[in-house]
């Protein structure tokens, strides 16, 4: 119970490391991500899917890159993400480091699987085939297999404490694999070679399709940290939950 | 130092040996698992040649982990492992002469078996061999990166299904490597590059695991 008493730093920004301001804080600030998110998202979609023009070669179809690209964006770079606060809380054993990477985990999971379920409905149009064990596709599939260990290793732990700490160790191992596995899985691809398949498309990408992208890109981080922030707080709330301040805010 | 790690690696052999079963158990997992390949896909010579680095390396990774239970799970429960971590001596070198010993009792005896189970499935002399020295140069990085989720994992229940679930993913490059250099000689090139980077990442993860495994045991034992 490290947290209770924080001293106030010059910054005053320590203070939401204590479970109660942080709590707080972060009740305040979903609403504002949340709707940041929707609004961004209304925006990406429509300059996307009304605005940007159709590809000659892929016709309507290519419009999934909107949410497939962003989607495997975020998924690597939660996943770093996650990594560096479980790193953070080994190393000082903060609780909030920790309570923050398993409220990553589940996020990054949904990308990996977004932009593995998009590529699929993206991949019959465009190669005629849902799934091909293209580099990037076999990395993501991968990287989604690395967040579930990670979540079922914290899941089958019950105190809370060695949960955090062991699903820590993994995830600092996983991220030191990841481009290993990254680059084998590429040079395997290349090794084997079957269909002649190649993402490298579209070598001019219009104005218009790289702004929807890069606001679908901002919509994503915004829901990532709204959704993130709602699971740090559920957490938070049942770790604590003999704790004065959590009852007080359980009841309302 | 060095008598702390011959020590270590002594005592889980001659564990090893007073319990012979379990560790023919899992040579003998190793070759039913390559054995029922064949039996699925059918007897046709090309395709066995075209299947066999990638069956007989699969088979690997998994006796790597089916046998990567024993590994701490027995010390763990008659109080050893926190004796060892008591006694003064660092962590990462028993680590290291425990996953040596395991590497003596699963990667040696299924890298000698694959030179049977290569002509099992056909292969000519060079990839046979290229199979053989795969293994030899990846099996140290099984049972190292193994060892990683075996301490993760220590003392929870449904451990066993949890530990496949870790390390699985782990070994992707250690199986494509692996394979791909057994491909390489079948297809008549040099097998080298493969087998250097089999042989570097072995040696990156006789570095590193150690101390992620030393991290996770004392997680587990706490």
């Amino acid at each position: 119970m490290q947290t209770e008493t924080v001293r106030p730093s010059s910054f005053g920004f320590h203070r939401f490391a204590a479970p109660p301001e942080f709590y707080r804080l972060a009740g305040r600030l979903i609403p504002w991500f949340a709707s940041l998110a929707a609004v961004l998202a209304a925006v990406g979609l429509y300059l996307g899917f009304f605005v940007a023009p159709t590809d000659f070669q892929q016709g309507e179809a290519y419009r999934i890159i909107f949410i497939h690209v962003p989607a495997a964006w975020m998924a690597m770079f939660i996943y770093a993400v996650m990594a560096f606060w479980a790193g953070l809380g080994i190393a000082f054993n903060t609780r909030m480091s920790s309570i923050w990477a398993c409220a990553l985990a589940p996020t990054g999971a949904l990308m990996a699987f977004l932009a593995l379920w998009t590529g699929a409905l993206w991949g019959r149009p465009a190669w005629g085939t849902y799934w091909a064990w293209d580099a990037r596709m076999t990395s993501t599939l991968i990287l989604l297999f690395l967040y579930i260990g990670f979540m079922a290793l914290h899941g089958a732990i019950d105190d809370s404490r060695r949960a955090d700490r062991a699903a820590g160790v993994l995830a600092l191992v996983g991220v030191v694999n990841l481009p290993i596995i990254y680059f084998s899985v590429q040079w395997w691809n290349s090794l084997h070679q079957g269909a002649s398949i190649s993402l490298t498309r579209a070598p001019t990408m219009a104005a218009t399709m790289l702004q929807a992208m890069l606001v679908m890109m901002l919509a994503l981080w915004m829901y990532s940290i709204a959704a993130s922030l709602m699971r740090a707080r559920a957490i938070l709330l049942e770790r604590e939950r003999r704790s004065g301040w959590a009852q007080a805010e359980a009841r309302g | 130092m060095i008598r702390t790690l011959l020590a270590v690696i002594h005592r889980d052999l001659l564990l090893a040996m007073r319990q012979r079963g379990d560790v023919a158990n899992v040579l003998l997992f190793f070759v039913i698992v390559v054995t029922m390949f064949p039996l699925g896909v059918g007897p046709d010579k090309d395709t066995l040649r075209l299947i066999a680095p990638g069956v007989v390396w699969v088979a690997a990774l998994l006796s790597a982990i089916l046998s990567l239970g024993r590994l701490f799970a027995l010390d763990y429960a008659d109080g050893t492992l926190e004796q060892i971590l008591l006694s003064g001596q660092p962590l990462t070198l028993a680590v290291l002469g425990k996953i040596s010993a395991h590497w003596l009792m699963t990667g040696a005896p299924i890298t000698v078996l694959s030179l049977l189970l290569g002509e099992m499935f056909d292969l000519a002399a060079a990839p046979s061999a290229t199979l053989a020295a795969s293994l030899l140069l990846g099996t140290p990085c099984l049972s190292l990166i193994g060892a990683i989720g075996a301490a993760l994992t220590l003392g929870l229940r449904g451990g066993g299904v949890l530990v496949t679930l870790l390390v699985l993913p782990l070994y992707v490059p250690i199986l494509i490597f692996g394979a791909g250099a057994v491909e390489t000689s079948a297809g008549g090139l040099s097998p080298q590059p493969h087998l250097m980077l089999l042989g570097g990442l072995s040696l990156a993860a006789g570095a590193l695991a150690p101390w992620a495994i030393g991290a996770a045991l004392r997680v587990s034992l706490e």
